[in-house]
């Protein structure tokens, strides 16, 4: 294990099992985070970003199961830790803000108490605890936060619930932040004040961000590093430049074709990806993208693709890939 | 021709009780959810509401639909009064309005089938005499879904998916005005330009008229005709689509644009800051609502709201010092 690297997952695979077979939700998975780094996922729904996350969190579904796999997390293997241990690594080494604000805070407590609570581990006195509490809504944009302090999540609105999420996860100054879809309810502007402000905190305490998204425009402007995820499997990873100005994986090319953002001509007939997400019960032989993929051969049913090196940082699971670029 | 147009609505939702009012001091135990907003949407056209949680779009279109009684104002549908209509009416008027809720699969009801869920506009208005059947497979395949899908449950359904079936039971009655809240929040970019296809589709098939409201710009930007901004419940910009993007008046629009974040990761954007923190509704700022955070305000904006101005014959902003407005 590199010290540089803060999460290092090898060949990650997680199946579901379910009444027609096991569903191969994620395989083969790689990724290394190193230190102070952010990194994005994007996929459409389904292609296993959600089981990623609750893998290294440890809270996948009770039929789940990692049939294979190491997550070493600063050192040690997360799949190979005590219940113990694990509790004392997730809300302290890894917080995390989850998508939907409405159901990640507790209804029935105000958010002051919810946000005093989760500093149980510290010693400072509950009066710290609460300016602390305090001075985080204010950060995170919370108009009049002592005033709000013992409102309950029903009183605030969807974006300001979920700035409130945002602002419980950094209150523990966790090395590792996940965020699963954290600005979807945002308007812009608050959308990129949050983005500044992971940018700020990323840089002011060190911790990496794992940043799950299916908003290409954020993860762009957020991340450093990216990770395109298709069906269960990555297809393409790379720095955010080459992933976006050399997009080799035909699905990456596609994904980034339909961003309405990106299409400078004002259209009202959009651009879909046609057909449907793969059954992962009753996975295809070859290429997982073959369906949909426009370039498809016959090769591409036969075999499954290699993960195929374009510069060492940049890799995509094509073998058409390099002929792809620049189309 | 306006099919929809709202004067001076105001919706105000009490905080404390009368009683509690009076011990506390407070003069105004209420606050402005949607002030005074006026709009009109023509026959036929695309209309996009936008504007950052909590400020009213939502508000808005509930009480287009009758689910809110606005306190002041006026709504006029095709050229009725619908504030203080009856239930009954409303039945009547309901008719005629489609909508789709936010989120596809919560706004379905999970105990119900496909086949249930869009036979039930018809059983509502006793529109029983229809062969339910041909009618839900007739609708199934106007949002393209093939006819097993009637005996489907939400919960078997995808996002995408649930999404048409909000379409097709918006559409269930024929109704003129389409009424979208969110309608591609939570949806992938590739499901989201599906469902955007075919709203616009069925519009040309059907002439419809759709609201629809969002805080997606990109969205805005490709599919509607003109756009209204709101901010802290109150229109502070509106006008034809392309003239917005191209020359935004109110400085809460030019920084709304400029915010937008671009999927090219070396994009230079000026972005306008905006300061400060969004207000509370409890303490809405005297003057204009926007002078807080506005990078431009004056000593006048802390004092005086904002009327409404004309930019052109059908763009308006309400600003002392708008931007991108020549001879000023």
């Amino acid at each position: 294990m590199n010290s540089k690297n803060i999460l290092e997952i090898e060949d990650l695979n997680v199946e579901f099992s379910t009444p027609k077979g096991p569903l191969k939700a994620l395989r083969n998975f790689n990724l290394t985070m190193s230190r102070g780094a952010i990194v994005g996922v994007v996929g459409e729904s389904g292609c296993g970003k959600s089981t990623l996350i609750n893998a290294i969190i440890g809270l996948l579904a009770p039929n789940a199961s990692v049939t294979r796999g190491r997550m070493i997390f600063e050192g040690a293997d997360l799949l190979r830790q005590s219940k113990q241990d694990l509790q004392k690594i997730r809300g302290q080494r890894i917080s995390m803000v989850s998508q939907d604000p409405m159901t990640a805070l507790n209804p029935i407590l105000s958010i002051g108490d919810q946000m005093v609570d989760i500093q149980y581990r510290s010693d400072v006195s509950k009066s710290k605890k609460r300016d602390r509490s305090i001075e985080m809504l204010r950060m995170v944009g919370i108009p009049d936060p002592s005033m709000r302090f013992n409102d309950y999540p029903h009183q605030f609105s969807g974006g300001m619930r979920q700035r409130i999420a945002i602002a419980m996860a950094l209150q523990v100054e966790p090395t590792l932040l996940i965020a699963d879809e954290p600005t979807t309810a945002l308007d812009a502007t608050l959308e990129v004040q949050i983005i500044q402000r992971l940018k700020e905190l990323q840089q002011n305490i060190g911790c990496s961000i794992l940043f799950i998204s299916h908003h290409l425009g954020v993860i762009a402007e957020l991340c450093n590093y990216v990770v395109v995820m298709y069906g269960g499997e990555i297809v393409e990873t790379g720095s955010v430049r080459d992933v976006f100005h050399r997009a080799s994986h035909p699905y990456t090319q596609k994904l980034l074709e339909c961003d309405p953002a990106r299409i400078k001509e004002v259209t009202n007939t959009l651009p879909t990806i046609p057909g449907e997400v793969p059954d992962l019960v009753r996975l295809p032989t070859g290429c997982i993208f073959a369906d949909r993929c426009q370039h498809t051969v016959q090769q591409c049913r036969d075999s499954e693709p290699e993960l195929r090196y374009i510069t060492p940082e940049h890799s995509a699971r094509c073998p058409y890939s390099s002929h792809l670029v620049n189309r | 021709m306006s099919l929809l147009q709202l004067r001076d609505v105001r919706v105000r939702f009490r905080t404390l009780s009368s009683a509690r009012a009076v011990l506390e001091g407070v003069a105004d135990p209420f606050v402005d959810a949607v002030n005074r907003v006026s709009l009109e949407i023509r026959q036929g056209e695309t209309f996009g509401l936008i504007g950052e949680s909590g400020s009213g779009k939502t508000t808005l279109a509930r009480s287009i639909i009758g689910l809110l009684q606005p306190q002041e104002g006026s709504v006029r549908y095709d050229g009725d009064e619908l504030i203080g209509l009856s239930p009954r009416a409303w039945k009547k008027v309901r008719r005629n309005i489609g909508v789709m809720f936010q989120d596809p699969v919560g706004s379905l009801s999970p105990r119900m089938s496909v086949f249930s869920l869009l036979s039930e506009p018809f059983r509502i208005h006793n529109q029983v005499n229809l062969d339910l059947r041909s009618e839900v497979s007739r609708m199934l395949e106007m949002v393209g879904l093939s006819d097993d899908f009637a005996h489907r449950y939400p919960h078997q359904l995808s996002g995408g998916q649930a999404r048409r079936v909000g379409v097709a039971r918006a559409l269930a009655l024929k109704p003129k005005l389409i009424v979208a809240d969110e309608p591609t929040a939570g949806l992938d970019v590739s499901v989201q330009g599906e469902i955007l296809n075919l709203l616009n589709k069925l519009q040309k098939e059907f002439g419809l008229t759709i609201l629809i409201i969002t805080h997606n710009l990109n969205i805005v930007r490709h599919v509607t005709d003109r756009m209204g901004i709101m901010y802290f419940g109150r229109m502070v910009e509106q006008g034809p689509t392309k003239a917005i993007f191209e020359n935004p008046a109110h400085p809460y629009t030019l920084a709304l644009l400029s915010a937008n974040p671009e999927p090219n990761p070396d994009a230079r954007i000026d972005r306008i800051e905006l300061q400060g923190e969004v207000p509370s509704l409890l303490n809405r700022p005297t003057g204009c609502e926007f002078h807080p955070r506005c990078p431009f305000s004056q000593e006048d904006c802390s004092t005086l709201a904002p009327s409404r101005q004309k930019f052109s014959a059908d763009h308006d902003y309400s600003c002392h010092f708008p931007r991108n407005i020549p001879n000023l």
